[in-house]
């Protein structure tokens, strides 16, 4: 029982925690947003120069092997720059389900491609249009299509840097993969959304006390008044055991049972929840300012709702903890307890 | 990351479980709190514990404990609240006083105190509160002067948790003519030495769970000081670190509770209001947050990590947890919830006394409040 992170991991997240602090400043999402881009392809460039997009690729695709541990701290990170590009259901949740089905696949020596997933509980894909390729499922069966070949409608979202499609297709059009982990694909980005959410709530509890450290009222900073205090400190126990939560989730997603699905639920309910409660308290912090396109935490509450119903709705994600509870043994002996062990 | 025991945890885990299996009694005990029968029947059970040396399963071997590690605490925790062992009379020993005398007491204060307390014997209370230094400990009035080896000790404690019966207590003391934070000292007197004066306060659940202590020149060795004088308030502030921290409250306690609690949901649900279930859902998924975060501490402490401010997430955690855990099952259970466990048709389970007791929870250890303060200027650094 160890539940502490070794060396090698904490590089890996320092080193996305560069990048992404060096390349996705408050300049520009808003250079971003002006043109209407939701992909800066120098940036994209570096993320897969870094390796990060192949952290969960198995070696024989071309990958680093590395777990699921691994690319959560890195989604954590892209979450405290609310990056704009789809690491996440790419590198995260895509490109690895392709590598399973295919592990030989072009694409997956293609360093630049995305690749975007519609998953039977995503009534929309994200950025389908810019992807070099879109994994379809029919049956439980996978398909591969690229843009040209489906049919996008575009869905304008609140948050100006997820493109949703609608997509239409017919699988004569699309190259069948075969049947495909789609409760795996699920899981994981729940995970590493979760984990994304971590990032989203610190970064907007962050802005927050930067702010309340400068802005005067009163002859005071605001951030000496205790009612601003609070705020801040219940966003940042919300934070913190939601923390351990995503740890364990993305520590125990292989093992494939009920107590291991709850919990990447469990993960994936409480890190928006805390990411939702932060961004709010931020904007409330922040005044007008806060409410003002200019200051950037209204980019936090966007990302966090859209991902708070994005990969199952909270009472989806419910009924699932609610399984755990209801078919397995609860108490203190439960909580690393397996499904296979208590059969 | 590795979330698996190893077979020696394993083993422990069923060692544990074996011996309480045997130990355990079967009709649980009259409340500590209660009656002095009660009381006295914790200490016993005390003292089997620590037959089977469970005493104080982390503390050193040579001062009455196993020498464990904080995981092993842990299965230990687990266990016991598993087997619905007593209550710790002794909880502000062994978990607050005890890592706190691990941590600056001399040896020779270790061996005369820690084997006693691991055992039962002698029975602590915490005696920092007075009516002017509740929430604003620095604000300490009661006195403590050396006399050649001897404190004399005067002063007014307050709100003391089970001083009425326990028999040492460990107070926060001032040097005269010192100010709020510096000249405090911690120091040991019996509750039955000349010049203590001990009264009885009732708690809201009508039990004489606290009192009020009185010292009128009590004399005491300066042995019974811990750390340096002066020391009192670091001292203080690290004990309190554990107490929120980790030993306070076992995540086990909240497990067992959320058991409970979806046990009382599958037999009422089809008479209960559905949208309860969320909360019953809600309140597994606290306890089971609150105890990866102290497998998470524990593991960061055995790395060699030290206990912070974010201890005060802790504390505001479980004690927000426990309140909608048991407001959840008071829901549940409609208009037989305000029956008290004396009604013929209350729940087997006294949730109502679990609520009030619950509600105590933002209060005590430092409250909810001032827990905020610290994250906001120790987590966050906003300013005072
Ligand atoms: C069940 C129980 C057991 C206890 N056991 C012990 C014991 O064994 N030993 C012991 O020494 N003490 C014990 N206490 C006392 C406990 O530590 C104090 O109650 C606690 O520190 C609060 O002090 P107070 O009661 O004087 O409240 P006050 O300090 O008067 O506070 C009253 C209210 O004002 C708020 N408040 C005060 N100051 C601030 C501030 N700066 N900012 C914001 N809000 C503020 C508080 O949060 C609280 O809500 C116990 C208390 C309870 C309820």
């Amino acid at each position: 029982m160890d539940f502490t992170l070794n060396d090698e991991q904490m590089m890996f997240a320092e080193t996305a925690r560069t990048l992404f602090s060096d390349s996705c400043t408050p300049d520009h999402w808003r250079k971003m947003m002006e043109q209407g881009v939701v992909r800066d392809d120098a940036r994209w460039a570096s993320i897969v120069e870094t390796g990060l997009t192949l952290v969960l690729l198995p070696e024989d695709a071309g990958g680093i092997g590395l777990s699921e541990t691994d690319f959560a701290l890195i989604a954590q990170e892209a979450g405290y720059v609310a990056l704009p590009e789809p690491l996440v259901e790419s590198a995260g949740v895509a490109m690895p389900m392709l590598a399973a089905l295919a592990p030989g696949h072009d694409l997956l020596g293609d360093p630049a491609a995305t690749i975007a997933i519609a998953h039977p509980l995503n009534p929309f894909v994200a950025n389908a249009d810019s992807a070099a390729a879109i994994l379809l499922e029919k049956d439980g069966e996978a398909y591969l299509a690229t843009p040209d070949q489906v049919t996008l409608t575009a869905q304008p979202s609140i948050d100006p840097f997820r493109r949703l499609f609608k997509v239409e297709w017919s699988p004569e059009n699309a190259a069948p993969l075969g049947k495909a982990d789609w409760d795996l694909a699920l899981d994981r980005a729940c995970v590493f959304n979760a984990a994304m959410g971590l990032g989203l709530a610190q970064r907007a509890v962050d802005m927050a006390v930067d702010y309340a450290k400068e802005r005067q009222q009163f002859g005071k900073p605001i951030g000496s008044y205790q009612a601003v205090k609070h705020h801040l400190a219940s966003a940042q126990v919300a934070i913190e055991f939601a923390k351990p939560v995503v740890a364990a989730a993305a520590a125990e997603i292989g093992a494939r049972d009920v107590q291991a699905r709850a919990r990447v639920s469990h993960a994936k309910l409480i890190a928006l929840e805390a990411a939702d409660k932060a961004a709010r308290a931020s904007i409330q912090v922040h005044g007008a300012m806060g409410y003002s396109w200019e200051v950037d935490v209204h980019l936090f509450l966007k990302r966090t709702l859209a991902l708070t119903q994005a990969w199952g709705t909270p009472a989806y994600h419910r009924a699932r903890i609610a399984a755990r509870i209801f078919t397995q043994p609860m108490g203190p002996d439960q909580t690393f307890a397996r499904e296979a062990q208590n059969a | 990351m590795d979330l698996t025991y190893t077979p020696e945890q394993q083993a422990f885990r069923a060692e544990v479980r074996a011996w309480l299996e045997a130990h355990v009694p079967g009709e649980p005990l009259e409340h500590f709190d209660a009656t002095r029968e009660g009381f006295e029947a914790h200490r016993a059970w005390e003292k089997t514990l620590k037959s089977g040396d469970w005493g104080m399963v982390t503390w050193p071997k040579e001062y009455g404990g196993r020498g464990l590690d904080l995981i092993q605490w842990l299965i230990f925790e687990e266990e016991y609240y598993r087997a619905g062992a007593p209550g710790r009379v002794n909880q502000n020993g062994i978990f607050l006083l005890g890592p706190t005398l691990i941590e600056f007491g001399t040896h020779e204060q270790k061996q005369r105190f820690l084997p006693k307390m691991a055992s039962g014997e002698e029975i602590w209370a915490q005696a920092w509160s007075e009516p002017m230094a509740g929430s604003d400990l620095a604000g300490v009035r009661s006195t403590c002067v050396l006399e050649g080896d001897e404190y004399v000790l005067n002063g007014h404690k307050i709100w003391s948790s089970r001083a009425v019966f326990a028999d040492w207590a460990f107070g926060l003391f001032r040097t005269p003519g010192t100010e709020r934070h510096k000249g405090l000292s911690l120091i040991f007197f019996p509750l039955d030495a000349p010049g203590v004066t001990v009264n009885p306060i009732k708690k809201i659940n009508g039990h004489v769970g606290f009192a009020e202590i009185f010292l009128e020149n009590v004399r005491v060795p300066a042995f019974n000081r811990l750390g340096d004088e002066g020391q009192g308030w670091h001292i203080c502030m690290a004990t309190a670190g554990f107490e929120r921290g980790l030993m306070l409250r076992s995540p086990a306690r909240y497990q067992v509770a959320a058991r409970k609690l979806a046990e009382l949901w599958e037999a009422h649900k089809e008479s209960a209001d559905p949208s309860l279930e969320a909360d019953v859902v809600r309140a597994h998924m606290n306890a089971d947050a609150y105890a990866l975060n102290i497998y998470q501490t524990a593991s960061r402490l055995i790395a060699g990590a030290k206990i912070g401010p974010e201890a005060s997430t802790n504390k505001i955690f479980w004690s927000e947890l426990d309140i909608h855990l048991t407001q959840t099952a008071l829901s549940i259970l409609g208009p037989t919830a305000e029956l008290t466990h004396e009604a013929p048709d209350a729940c087997p389970v006294d949730w109502i006394d679990d609520y009030i007791f619950a509600l105590a929870g933002p209060i005590y250890a430092g409250s909810n409040e001032i827990q905020r303060n610290i994250i906001a200027e120790r987590m966050l650094g906003l300013p005072r």
